[in-house]
């Protein structure tokens, strides 16, 4: 474990949307050569909107032929809040990384997507940019829907389109067939910022921090019951127990679970988290992963199957309410869990629990019901001795009983 | 454990297009079934709906008829 680090070579500058500031803090883009996608490729870099595909073989997949790039800042996610935070920071990087990825693939339609509240500080650092010729980039920005699967990357491309924001049948992927049918290179816009830095310092230096095979940074949203909630960016491989404690402020053994990858993620109990690190090799076998770097605390004194019966009726009604089973199956998935989590008719809840849960895994045009049903799963083993309490009528953190 | 991939046609289901008609669970009664609010369910495990022999004849005619045009085999 590397000691806390706030370098000038971090993503979150302090330049905001000040052109001159990012410019001292790193330094003048090099001149484009076409040798982006290679260094990419050997930086290692992940994406970081969750599911973390390499990023330079994404690249590599773009076809010369009229593509398109996407910035992605919608953030859908509520425990999630480190685009908004790199938007608001460090704009420049992201567009940086944009402009780079954009030369290299010789790509003329770029679009940033962001939620309402961001467009007009992007809009203007763009134009900050275009009038000092630092960058002639051509970039639309599009103001993000709310809501969970809004930015669902066929969602976004529906937006973009001019259509519903909501996610739509993949008959291709995006790589192949995305906006208006055109190559459409979709990543979260942190990933892009990690590209700005890579251009400039090459992948060398991105390998320096992280893992040898989980390298860079990424940044995590701590929230819950932590003493200090917000985004700090964490080398790939750090210790679980020493993040809590340097940044988010709480011991451990304070600790009951954590969630980890968001609503759609996956709880892991304090035990299984004693000499673990953020990545995904050493968070495999509890079946985590370190996902868009959610991680949210529930301490000693929260029960799990409460919490859980919160979330689960949140994702219910953030159903796009497109696909039957989704718009069916989520709110009796969270009616069970409510009457799990408050002690009614346990039993028949658990029965409906693992019916509903196998019913709606896998059966949407988005992963809306499956990540539902990842959240479900993981709650039910990682809660299994409350599961137990609450079938007889008790819980160990409501004491008396829950009636 | 292995598991025998043959290269079967898969049915492919447009969940925000369908919405239970129930014409492909008659064709396929071998295939689907249906679930509790209507919509087609897989009958073996899994929501790979991968199509046999004769089923992948039969599995055209509901692409076909399908009211709601939710269906296509990949």
């Amino acid at each position: 474990m590397t000691t806390p680090t706030y370098l000038t070579d971090s993503l979150l500058s302090q330049a905001h949307t000040d052109l001159r500031r990012h410019t001292e803090l790193y330094g003048a883009r090099p001149p484009g050569d076409g040798s982006l996608v290679d260094a990419v490729v050997r930086s290692g870099l992940r994406g970081h909107g969750g599911a973390a595909f390499p990023t330079g073989a994404k690249m590599r997949a773009i076809s010369d032929r009229a593509s398109v790039l996407i910035a992605n800042g919608a953030e859908g996610e509520p425990l999630s809040s480190k685009d908004r935070v790199l938007l608001e920071r460090s704009v420049h990087l992201i567009l940086d990384g944009i402009a780079a990825t954009a030369s290299a693939l010789r790509c003329r339609d770029c679009y940033l997507y962001v939620p309402q509240d961001a467009v007009a500080g992007v809009r203007a650092a763009i134009d900050e940019r275009r009038r000092r010729g630092w960058d002639t980039t051509h970039i639309q920005v599009v103001a993000s829907a709310s809501g969970f699967v809004s930015g669902e990357k066929s969602a976004v491309i529906s937006a973009i389109e001019g259509g519903p924001p909501l996610p739509r049948d993949k008959k291709n992927s995006a790589a192949v067939s995305g906006v208006r049918g055109r190559p459409t290179l979709v990543l979260n816009v942190e990933t892009f910022a990690h590209i700005a830095l890579i251009e400039r310092w090459g992948p060398r230096w991105f390998r320096s921090r992280g893992t040898s095979s989980e390298p860079g940074t990424m940044l995590v949203t701590y929230s819950g019951d932590v003493r200090r909630a917000g985004v700090v960016e964490v080398p790939f491989g750090s210790s679980v127990e020493e993040m809590l404690a340097r940044d988010a402020g709480i011991d451990l053994r304070s600790v009951r679970a954590v969630l980890l990858g968001g609503f759609h993620g996956t709880w892991a109990g304090r035990d299984a988290l004693l000499g673990r690190a953020m990545s995904r090799e050493s968070l495999a076998d509890i079946g985590v992963r370190p996902g868009a770097g959610i991680v949210h605390v529930l301490g000693v004194g929260s029960c799990g199957l409460a919490a859980t019966a919160e979330f689960v009726r949140y994702l219910a009604e953030e159903s796009a309410g497109q696909c039957g089973p989704c718009l069916n199956g989520l709110p009796r998935l969270a009616d069970a869990f409510s009457r799990l989590s408050t002690g009614q008719n346990v039993e028949v809840a658990i029965g409906e629990i693992e019916r509903y849960t196998r019913l709606v895994d896998g059966r949407g045009a988005c992963h809306h019901p499956d990540g539902t049903a990842r959240l479900i799963r993981s709650a039910m083993s990682v809660f299994a001795a409350d599961v137990h309490l609450h079938r007889l009528g008790s819980c160990e953190i409501h004491r008396g009983g829950l009636r | 454990m292995t598991i025998e991939r043959r290269e079967d046609d898969v049915l492919h289901i447009d969940w925000t297009r369908c919405d239970g008609r129930g014409v492909c669970t008659e064709l396929l009664p071998a295939t689907l079934t249906r679930d509790e609010w209507g919509y087609p369910l897989a009958r073996r495990p899994g929501n790979d709906l991968l199509l046999h022999g004769t089923d992948t004849e039969r599995a055209q005619d509901a692409v076909r008829l399908c009211p709601r045009m939710a269906l296509r085999i990949k």
